[in-house]
């Protein structure tokens, strides 16, 4: 056992603190330290793209980051995003547009989307599949997520264009 | 009359859980005191283990627990076979040997499992296997299938004579008498080399033996559940009650997660028997390169007789299939290949031996397509080079060689995968190739946009294949419905689900049946505690077998509601209708009963029931198909290849299908699209690269390249309808069909783009690298 390091971070708006082994994953901290098991692994190498979350709002993989490196930094996982009874509107869409088959690299594809559509709100169809290209899906053949990404955006522009209420 | 859901674009039931993290997959079970276990892998593929030495391992601090095989005493014993070969079949070769726990005395492959350490963390478990101390002295590996089975050649299994696992010929006909006939005979060697399934969720597995109440619980990403807890019941001598295996919701599982026990699945319980304490063991994507089932090896001497005018006078397929390390699958994969050598063509004279070689490589078992594409391959190779030295269309050839549609069911004269007759059920193949050349716009792009774009230097092909693929094979499976008093519906059924969608098509077929909505339709698949007669979720079957054992169910718990609603209501049966849960007096609406009241009045607390009433609005049923459907289809792309960099990008990409009665269309493309995925994988991005002492040189997702979304083209579906005459539903398997022409058509679209260049693709997997090769071996030349 290595010596223990302590660790505030916060996760989905909730604050921790919790002394780990400084070789922890962060995928691992996520997942078996705090239960938040939303959060996947595929490859353990960073190529898969199914274990991304948000660090400070921006899209990394929690494989190739140690816990420790989360210091005082704002995470946001899959379970942040909306709740089964009140979907985030990406999540809504993905599942208008079958997006997701096995569900096993959705939660990365979430959090890949989450952020791109925020900086780039009107995309392209190609600008969508280099913006999900770094996260692999045996499933569905990308149509149907690139079809996701297309609606929720779509959706997201007519809802800024209503009038406020 | 209820109203109509199958058929409809239904939103999947599953889908909220799996989109806010909240689905369970083996690796999110946590138990109280629950510990980790890594393997010790064979850094070889073959070589005879001379030492082996733990002790410093389990004096880490952390550490549990280490097991090697002289630890498992008399509980060491290879896995059983999944599937036996053919009894009966004449002049059947079987040699069965079968993968082991921990190795013993010799290694077989790279990465088989040696030694386990069970510790409280997986960090301190792989620390631990560092301190290991293995001597293994190393063999010549047995690589190149025609090398093995040279006189020469080292022994895979010492106590065998060679390296043949079996051999197996068929034939119909007479192949050498046609060949007499034939105006053109076209012969060659074909080789089709491995890939990886490559789910996205690795493989795990959860025990936890309960001493005190004698009980076992597993969750194990298998397609198998119910194999798995009578296999591990007899293994570690409890009753089949006494173990419930769980196949939670799964990452993915495309073949492999049906072999049934890897090594990982036959230690794991019994350790955490052994041990009285919970034990998880989750496979990183390195071990899921090595010791994970993979497939698609065989090398085929083909040759095909035809007559001047492109008929099909014979087909003769002699061909080697690697099998790896062990055989514990059979002759599936072989039998699928042989079964599909002759595509949706009308052949009358075939012959075909197949021999399974043993190799120092891992395992093989059935990869989505499962010996399918590799024979579509052989059979639309072979044609497109007899088009060209009969100078006919390569549509045409295929138009005048397609079993008509009154020649159905068609029976082939050899056997299939499950050693009973090849029958194809029924079948309509030249609509779905002319909607194929419909959708692509064929003539134009030939007589036009082809020589438009090739006068301005690109070079572009276009290539179109028809397929079929034997699907809803049995023996059968069941499924039970349950009328709760809620008024919503619960099914059990026992195939497990990867991602098919099950949750919402099989909730289809209930709520057609119950006037219910999709959503008040709970389903658990995969569950041995919820039900446990079954074989597993393999073969493009899950929708075809489960679907109507499950559709069965529903029309006798309907029978039972109507039964009771009548006497209660004071009505015909035949006046009720049933819907949005209730039970209505057709013409007087006022006049009703919820499901949940007649589900509570068939339940009394109290009172006298009539003798032989059965409780409840509950029925279980089964189906056992008399055999296999047949899907059929065909794919047409148009690609252009980079002169410079052989790289390809796919221009249009059509898919038609023929599956007969479709559940749910949007679950349907979604098979398709993922389908031709791996297809395109299979084609020009993915293989296995094993060096010659049988060392994988790309076992990792930044080697060995799956198709991204940038590389992936827009796939077009289109959809015709031939019941299968053999089921209720009259619906065929869609699982694999995606997958199994896309290397031949890939093939053909190349060959295509480059004209004039006198290259013939006789492989797959292609790259640009390798595609490369091949034009300057011509340049060469």
């Amino acid at each position: 056992m290595q010596s223990l390091v302590d660790l505030t971070t916060t996760v989905n708006g909730t604050r921790y603190e919790q002394a780990v082994e400084p070789r922890m994953l962060l995928s691992d901290f996520l997942r078996h330290v705090l239960g938040l098991t939303g959060t996947h692994v595929g490859c353990e190498h960073g190529v898969c793209g199914a274990c991304t979350v948000l660090l400070d709002g921006e899209s990394v993989r929690s494989c190739l980051i140690f816990a420790v490196q989360a210091q005082g930094h704002e995470i946001t996982t899959v379970e942040g995003l909306g709740t089964i009874d009140e979907l985030h509107p990406i999540q809504e869409a993905f599942r208008e547009a079958h997006g997701l088959q096995c569900g096993f690299c959705t939660p990365g594809i979430l959090t890949t989307v989450v952020p791109f559509l925020d900086q780039n709100p009107n995309p392209s169809e190609d600008e969508i599949r280099e913006a999900i290209s770094g996260n692999l899906c045996r499933c569905t053949g990308y149509q149907h997520i690139v079809d996701a990404v297309q609606l929720a955006a779509e959706k997201a522009q007519r809802r800024s264009k209503q009038p406020a209420s | 009359m209820t109203k109509k859901l199958i058929g409809e674009r239904v939103l999947r039931n599953e889908d909220p859980r799996l989109l806010t993290g909240q689905a369970q997959f083996v690796d999110d079970v946590q138990i109280p005191g629950l510990l980790h276990a890594a393997f010790l892998r064979s850094d070889w593929a073959h070589g005879r283990l001379v030492s082996l030495d733990v002790t410093k391992a389990r004096e880490r601090a952390g550490v549990v627990a280490v097991f090697t095989a002289e630890d498992m005493g008399e509980d060491w014993e290879p896995g059983p076979p999944l599937v036996s070969p053919p009894p009966t079949a004449k002049d059947v070769v079987f040699y069965s040997r079968r993968q082991v726990p921990l190795v013993k005395d010799k290694v077989r492959h790279a990465g088989e499992a040696i030694a386990v350490v069970i510790a409280e963390s997986r960090y301190i478990a792989e620390d631990a296997v560092e301190d290991i101390l293995v001597e293994i002295e190393p063999l010549e590996a047995v690589v190149d299938m025609e090398r093995a089975l040279e006189a020469d050649s080292p022994l895979v299994h010492d106590d065998l004579e060679s390296n043949l696992a079996a051999q197996l010929f068929q034939k119909k006909g007479d192949y050498e008498a046609a060949r007499k006939e034939a105006d053109l005979v076209v012969k060659r060697r074909i080789v089709i080399d491995r890939g990886a399934a490559a789910a996205m969720e690795n493989r795990g597995i959860v025990a936890d033996w309960d001493e005190k109440s004698q009980f076992l619980t597993v969750w194990d990403t298998t397609q198998a559940p119910i194999s798995i807890r009578n296999g591990l019941a007899a293994r570690l001598d409890l009753s089949e009650n006494q173990v419930r295996v769980i196949a939670p919701f799964i990452g993915g599982g495309f073949g492999p997660k049906m072999m049934m026990f890897y090594a990982e699945e036959m230690v794991i319980p019994w350790v955490a028997k052994k041990l009285n304490r919970p034990v998880k063991w989750i496979e990183d994507r390195r071990e899921n390169f090595y010791a994970t089932t993979q497939e698609r090896g065989q090398i085929h001497d083909v040759e095909i007789a035809l007559s001047e005018d492109g008929h099909i006078l014979g087909l003769k397929d002699m061909f080697l299939h690697d099998t790896g390390a062990y055989d514990p699958y059979g002759l599936t994969i072989p039998l699928n290949t042989q079964c599909h050598a002759m595509g949706p063509y009308d052949v009358e004279n075939f012959a075909s031996e197949v021999r399974v070689v043993f190799t120092n490589k891992t395992i093989v078992t059935p990869v989505r397509g499962a010996g399918r594409p590799q024979g579509i391959y052989i059979i639309e190779r072979m044609l497109d080079i007899a088009a060209k030295e009969l100078g006919i269309d390569p549509v045409e050839i295929r138009k005048r060689n397609l079993i008509p549609p009154e020649a159905f069911p068609y029976e082939h004269g050899i056997i299939d995968q499950a050693f009973a007759p090849l029958i194809l059920d029924s079948g309509n193949y030249l609509p779905v190739l002319q909607k194929a050349l419909e959708m692509i716009g064929y003539d134009d792009f030939v007589k036009e946009e082809q020589p438009r774009l090739r006068s301005q230097g690109k070079c572009v092909g276009i290539g179109i294949a028809p397929f079929i693929e034997s699907t809803g094979v049995g023996p059968y499976e069941g499924a039970r419905v349950t009328v709760e008093s809620s008024g919503k519906i619960f099914v059990a059924t026992g195939v497990g689900t990867q991602g098919q969608g099950h949750f919402t098509t099989f909730a289809q077929v209930v709520a057609e049946q119950l006037g219910v909505a999709v959503e008040d339709v709970r389903i658990v698949t995969g569950d041995t505690a919820e039900f446990h007669w079954g074989t597993g979720t393999f073969a493009s079957r899950g929708a075809v077998v489960a679907g109507n054992a499950i559709h069965a169910a529903s029309t006798v718990v309907r029978h039972k509601v109507l039964e009771l609603a009548s006497k209660v209501l004071e009505t015909p049966e035949e006046e009720l209708e049933l819907e949005d849960g209730m039970v209505r007096v057709a013409d007087i609406p006022r006049q009703s009963i919820s499901l949940g009241e007649l589900a509570a009045l068939a339940n009394p607390l109290r009172g006298a029931v009539e003798p032989g009433t059965e409780p409840g609005l509950e029925a279980t049923a089964y189906f056992g198909p008399q055999y296999g459907a047949t899907a059929f289809g065909t794919h047409a792309m148009i690609l252009e290849i980079d002169p410079e960099t052989m790289m390809i990008e796919i221009k249009r990409y059509v898919a038609v299908e023929d599956c007969g009665t479709i559940l749910n269309p949007l679950i349907l493309e979604g098979q398709i699209h993922g389908g031709v995925s791996l297809g395109i994988g299979n084609a020009y991005y993915e293989k296995l690269h094993f060096d010659d002492q049988g060392q994988l040189l790309n076992a990792s997702f930044a080697d060995y390249l799956l198709p991204s979304a940038t590389d992936m083209p827009r796939i077009e579906v289109g959809h015709l309808k031939t019941r299968s005459p053999l089921n209720e539903l009259g619906t065929k398997g869609v699982g694999e069909a995606g997958t199994i022409p896309v290397p031949a058509l890939f093939a053909q679209a190349l060959e295509n783009a480059l004209g004039d260049r006198q290259v013939e693709i006789l492989e797959s997997p292609l790259s640009p690298n390798r595609l490369s090769e091949l034009l300057q071996g011509e340049n060469a030349e």
